[in-house]
């Protein structure tokens, strides 16, 4: 996989974004979960979870950001244009790439409504 | 909520009228791909986004802590074993708290604080649900869940079992009753009091013959059975068999000699073998278990 403009785009790449998501998702939920276990204190603070989730969703945000910028210039830079149709290397790349785009816009949002409860909960409830 | 839905709900339909009736035929690459943009992504993703935050912001609230009574809720098979006044400790419970002021299939609450439900089972999955107060919440085998409510308004409301647990399942409801703070305290001492019972008592005599004491207590006599209902004031519930049947000594009667005719599947064998003077005996000491 080289960088740039010649990425050769395949089933990992698309996936790249997705997978941010999800790990984001997963430290996320399983750090405060593990603060808060086992629930004695409803009202127990969360700052420091608070904290590491805003840190990772910054982290996450910059590699979707990366992920969708490097699919979405690759696309325009090659006269990408929807639809995707023709039996070609060069078709089966712009399509990936286009998908690749979606798929972080997709991973972006997620990503921004995962973390949106640690934002405005403070305590353990 | 239903405002935001409704003008949603007429967006959608006007769309789809304009699209079909006013002006129908193709459209251009462009206008389609700025409907699903905007229409498809951008909207949904600003409606979503106010409603998560909305919705977020009312979470803590909906969990503040109680300042009124912990009540203990056991949804049993196919009824409802309550204790008010209970020492519940905080956190995670693998079962119920022993103790307090037991009862059964009638819940009373004072209106205007926030009561805090302990709800367990010792057998299946159930849930505890009485729409006009409170959303569900799951009675599950080897875990306590809580349930805060905060009721405002004085009356009787239904509620019922949620989550299908078997034959009865359908006739596992109760009377929740909302009452003043003043008046729940008056009724839980009025609960918490033993039955009055003479020992020369024609229908308590053939309750112990029958063996129904090995199931049922009546406090203040020496049936203390536990696996049943505790009816040391049945009578002064409104009902019997966990909501099936209003409360009267012909419903009682009833309910003793064609137990699964009237609610099928429950573990209370029926009583028919026996005559209808004893069962009215029976019935009527019942009644008077205020």
């Amino acid at each position: 996989m080289a960088i740039g403009n010649k990425t050769r785009d395949n089933l990992w790449t698309l996936i790249t974004a997705p997978t941010i998501w999800g790990v984001h998702f997963l430290l996320c939920y399983g750090s405060v979960a593990y603060g808060c276990a086992p629930n004695e204190n409803i009202f127990q603070t969360i700052g420091g979870f608070r904290i590491f989730v805003g840190g990772l969703t910054v982290v996450a945000l910059a590699g979707i950001g990366f992920v969708f910028m490097r699919a979405l210039g690759e696309w325009r830079r090659n006269g990408g244009r929807i639809p995707h149709e023709e039996d070609s290397a060069e078709v089966r790349e712009r399509f990936l790439e286009f998908s690749t785009v979606l798929l972080a816009g997709l991973s972006f949002i997620a990503v921004i409504y995962t973390a949106l409860p640690a934002a405005m909960m403070v305590d353990c409830r | 909520m239903l405002a935001g839905a409704v003008v949603i709900w007429v967006a959608v339909i006007g769309l789809s009228v304009f699209a079909t009736k006013i002006r129908p035929g193709a459209y251009g690459e462009k206008a389609g791909l700025r409907l699903i943009v905007w229409g498809g992504c951008v909207f949904p993703v600003v409606v979503l986004t106010a409603l998560l935050v909305w919705g977020l912001q009312m979470m803590p609230v909906l969990r503040a802590e109680a300042n009124g009574p912990t009540i203990a809720v056991s949804a049993e098979r196919f009824w409802w074993r309550v204790a008010y006044d209970v020492d519940g400790e905080p956190g995670v419970a693998k079962s119920l708290p022993e103790g307090g002021v037991p009862s059964a299939n009638e819940i009373w609450l004072p209106a205007g604080l926030r009561s805090e439900f302990l709800i367990g089972s010792p057998d299946v999955i159930h849930s505890l649900w009485i729409p006009s107060i409170a959303g569900k919440m799951d009675a599950i085998p080897g875990r306590v869940n809580r349930l805060v409510v905060e009721p405002t308004k004085p009356g009787v409301y239904n509620g019922v079992c949620a989550e299908f647990c078997g034959d009865a399942h359908a006739q596992m409801a109760l009377r929740v009753v909302v009452v003043s703070p003043e008046e729940y305290e008056a009724y839980v001492a009025r609960q918490s009091q033993p039955a009055s019972v003479g020992a020369d008592d024609e229908g308590f005599r053939r309750f112990t013959e029958n063996g129904c004491d090995a199931c049922h207590t009546v406090r203040g006599t020496a049936a203390t059975g536990k696996v049943g209902p505790d009816l040391t004031h049945l009578a002064s519930r409104r009902t019997i068999a966990a909501g099936t049947l209003p409360m009267s000594p012909e419903n009682l009667a009833t309910f003793v000699g064609f137990t699964h005719r009237v609610k099928p599947g429950v573990q209370m064998p029926s009583y028919g073998m026996l005559s209808e003077d004893e069962i009215a005996a029976i019935a009527g000491w019942l009644e008077t278990l205020k």
